[in-house]
């Protein structure tokens, strides 16, 4: 039963700075941080302060909403500081590492010979339950919520994105125990999405126990969204999750050996990047550990991929769902005449109004400018060419700029997620901040329909 | 460059200060002169380097040839007509003296027309506080090319400044605007002006100078007025059509000049290649009609690919029916809006006695009837996610 999908529109941008398939010396870092920033829509309650002792499982916080929905720390260590932004919002929980590397321990044991329950709960004691996400609204998933289906990505099509297939290379026995643990949740399908562009590692093509399906195209093919609106569509009323292949290896690993291990493999990428390689390190892991002595000057670092991540400084943290740290040129010049078409000094275009389309395989380097200001809303087609569903991006996106939620349903936002609207965001030619718009939709449809 | 930015930073006014229009002036010069240095924030990291500036100037280098064929072609007239040249002659011969007189007269209405609009947009930024849009850019350079030379320049000024205000700021600016903004301007001058939009006398430039006479059996007719009377015999062959050395609007006889700006437009991928196709199978379609049931009306009987060529259909459906702000936005709302505009143009053109052109209406009228095809469209794609879930 396993489905091909062939994506069509899209474009697969190419950045100078793809990182080397070799794994660079692993980085030590002597602090972790989990920030409850990178859940949208999540009210934390803390659950330890500052100089408590915590073991790598210790739960941090929790879900205000559903306290069942832990997050543990990463490392064992000590609690070192709790950064608070306005209205005393948690912004950061920062643990320092005592070099102990203790365990809290939770129940082990083989997923698909134990009850929903005892999966759920060793999930969600453990702090692995926060890596599933549920569509609508691309949030945390609810626990108390049986989805229709379970879909996971096994490769990342983003600018400088990781192969998924290296890292987890010769991992298969893992990823099959996190797949039947997933397997236990859903009363329907559990989706395997691979890669149709290239050979899928074996790791993914082996699983068993799953639906693989294959996607072929350019990015966003990569995207859950994407794959689960051509796989098998969600319509208002029903929930899906979604999470990535490197995160079923973390609840793979939690079930095999019964802690969590929030280590994980990385990629360090991007024109500003020396040596861009692969690394291993940890969640919440310290930007500056991560680029000692391999960052140039003047760049901008993101956690996460160009398109999607988070802008972080030097002395910032891995994001909760990264497995990229992209450090491009930070940009900030004016451009003299730098509106003018078809000169080459004017950048780089996915549109032919600048003779770079001449050679698509070229590997660009893009800085952070915004190459324009923002202006009203003038389509001419960008967003129709870079968004493979069928969905009428623009108008979805207009009534979400004026809160017309009957409309946003009629229109799928229960498929979208921000994500989905990157590669419109980078080719609008307004410069509309359109993943923005697209969170801010779906917090108000969340607000009003619960 | 440096220190010409230097400069442009040194001379910015506050935005709130006294006088809110010098912060719209400089801030319009300094974003012309530079690409502004503001990084993203939110969301991507990259950014494409195409912006609306790009875009709006890629249209107006695409109607630099039809500027340029509209000047000379204006000085071949009024040659013509005082006789220093013949039908017959090179259309070379006299090349810069018809180029020069040609740019005399349309120059100026081009600087009123971008005067008088970025004037206008100019106080409605500092009014609104908003940047400079770029959107003018565009329709003041089309307006020209859609008049007639003679038009006296204060009916120009009044018509471009109605265009500006009620076409467009009072919907709240660029992209914003239900009609396009250069056929707004062309509408006021049509029903307000009526004599010196139309009928035989307003086409050539026939001002004389002392000792000049119009030569005999002079007549200012355009080849489309002629054939609306059924005057036939001076139909000029299908090869002149297309050339373009005709009389008509400053911009609109030369499909050469109009083909060299769709080239450009659907190369950049900036006009939308559906849009104009269907309006050409639209206009080609009516004209076959009409041939059908011609009978004796020599009007209706015109070969499709000469009617087609006649007039304004091949610029509007070039540079206005593709207009992104007021043309449909879905795609196969493009393919529906697109045959409206053609079939309604020659439609109104043949069947209407009043006047003989229809693309100005044929658009206006398909800009307002856009957002209901578009919402067709994505009814049924509502439609379809709804049944989805019965079904499921």
């Amino acid at each position: 039963m396993s489905k091909d999908v062939k994506i069509r529109k899209g474009v697969n941008i190419k950045l100078k700075g793809v990182a080397e398939k070799l794994y660079a010396d692993p980085a030590s870092t002597s602090d972790v941080v989990i920030k409850p920033t990178d859940f949208p829509g999540l009210t934390p309650k803390l659950s330890v302060k500052v100089g408590d002792k915590v073991k790598a499982g210790s739960p941090l916080f929790f879900n205000k909403e559903i306290d069942r929905v832990m997050f543990t720390s990463p490392i064992s260590g000590e609690v070192a500081e709790i950064t608070r932004g306005e209205k005393r919002r948690i912004l950061e929980v920062k643990v320092k590492a005592d070099g102990a590397n203790t365990f809290e321990t939770f129940k082990q044991g083989d997923p698909a010979n134990m009850s929903k329950e005892d999966v759920l709960a060793t999930m969600l004691k453990s702090g692995v339950w926060p890596f599933i996400r549920q569509r609508p609204f691309d949030i945390i998933a609810n626990p108390m919520v049986t989805p229709k289906a379970i879909h996971v990505t096994a490769f990342d099509s983003a600018p400088l994105a990781p192969d998924f297939g290296f890292v987890a290379h010769g991992q298969a026995k893992i990823l099959q125990v996190g797949l039947d643990a997933l397997a236990k949740l859903t009363s329907g399908t559990v989706h395997l999405n691979i890669t149709g562009n290239s050979n899928a590692d074996d790791a993914f093509s082996g699983a068993k126990n799953v639906q693989i399906n294959k996607i072929s195209g350019p990015h966003p093919a990569g995207n859950v969204g994407i794959q689960m609106h051509h796989i098998d569509p969600i319509n208002k009323g029903e929930v899906v999750w979604t999470l990535n292949a490197l995160e079923v290896l973390t609840i793979g690993k939690l079930f095999k050996e019964g802690k969590f291990d929030a280590s994980r493999t990385i990629t360090l990428a991007g024109s500003k990047i020396t040596t861009p390689k692969y690394v291993k390190t940890i969640l919440g892991a310290s930007i500056s550990g991560l680029l000692k002595g391999n960052l140039e000057e003047g760049a901008r670092i993101i956690s996460g991929n160009p398109l999607t991540g988070t802008q972080v400084q030097e002395n910032g943290h891995l994001g909760f769902y990264n497995y990229q740290v992209t450090a491009i040129p930070a940009g900030g010049e004016p451009r003299f005449l730098g509106w003018l078409p078809f000169f080459g000094f004017n950048g780089f275009s996915l549109s032919r109004t600048s003779f770079s389309f001449l050679s698509p395989n070229k590997e660009r380097d893009l800085d952070a400018n915004i190459n324009g200001e923002e202006r009203a809303f003038v389509m001419a087609g960008q967003y129709e060419k870079y968004f493979p569903m069928d969905i009428f991006p623009v108008h979805l996106v207009k009534s979400m700029i004026y809160k017309d939620i009957d409309l946003m349903e009629n229109l799928g936002i229960y498929e979208v997620a921000p994500e989905d609207f990157a590669l419109c965001e980078y080719a609008c030619t307004s410069k509309i901040e359109t993943q923005k718009i697209v969170r801010e939709a779906l917090d108000l449809v969340r607000k009003e329909t619960s | 460059m440096k220190a010409l930015e230097e400069f442009m930073q040194k001379m910015k006014p506050k935005s709130d200060g006294k006088f809110p229009i010098a912060h719209s002036v400089w801030d319009g010069t300094y974003t012309f002169l530079f690409v502004p240095g503001h990084t993203n924030k939110n969301g991507v990291h990259i950014r494409d380097s195409v912006d609306l500036k790009r875009t709006m100037i890629i249209v107006v280098l695409a109607l630099i040839p039809c500027l340029l064929f509209g000047m000379f072609n204006v000085g071949h007239q009024h040659f013509l007509a005082i006789g220093d040249c013949l039908a017959a002659d090179c259309a070379c011969d006299l090349f810069w003296d018809k180029f020069l007189f040609g740019a005399m007269k349309v120059l100026p209405l081009v600087i009123i027309s971008y005067g008088v609009g970025l004037g206008i947009e100019f106080v409605f930024a500092a009014i609104n506080r908003h940047p400079i849009q770029e959107g003018f850019l565009v329709s003041g350079m089309l307006i020209p090319l859609i008049v007639p030379v003679d038009i006296p320049w204060a009916m120009l000024a009044v018509a471009v400044a109605f265009a500006v205000i009620l076409g467009k700021e009072v919907f709240g600016g660029t992209g914003m605007n239900v009609l396009n903004v250069a056929l707004v301007t062309r509408a006021f001058l049509f029903f307000a002006y009526p004599t010196k939009m139309s009928g035989d006398k307003v086409w050539i430039d026939t001002s004389l100078e002392k000792g000049q006479v119009l030569i005999d059996g002079y007549s200012g007719a355009t080849p489309m007025g002629n054939a609306a009377n059924g005057v036939m015999d001076k139909m000029p062959s299908l090869m002149e059509l297309v050339v373009g050395l005709i009389p008509g609007s400053i911009g609109e006889t030369s499909i050469i000049a109009i083909g060299l700006g769709a080239i450009l437009l659907l190369v950049t991928g900036i006009a939308s290649w559906r849009i104009m196709l269907s309006t050409f199978i639209g206009g080609f379609l009516m004209c076959l009609i009409f041939n059908a049931v011609a009978g004796d009306n020599l009007f209706m009987a015109m070969p499709p690919l000469s009617q087609l060529a006649m007039g304004g259909f091949a610029f509007g459906l070039v540079f206005m029916a593709t207009d992104p702000v007021t043309g449909t936005q879905t795609n196969s709302g493009k393919w529906v809006y697109g045959l409206l505009i053609g079939i309604l143009a020659i439609l109104i053109r043949v069947a209407n006695p009043a006047y003989p052109e229809g693309m100005m209406l044929a658009i206006l009228i398909g800009n307002v009837c856009a957002p209901l095809i578009d919402h067709v469209v994505i009814g049924s794609n509502i439609k379809k996610r709804l049944t989805r879930v019965k079904t499921a």
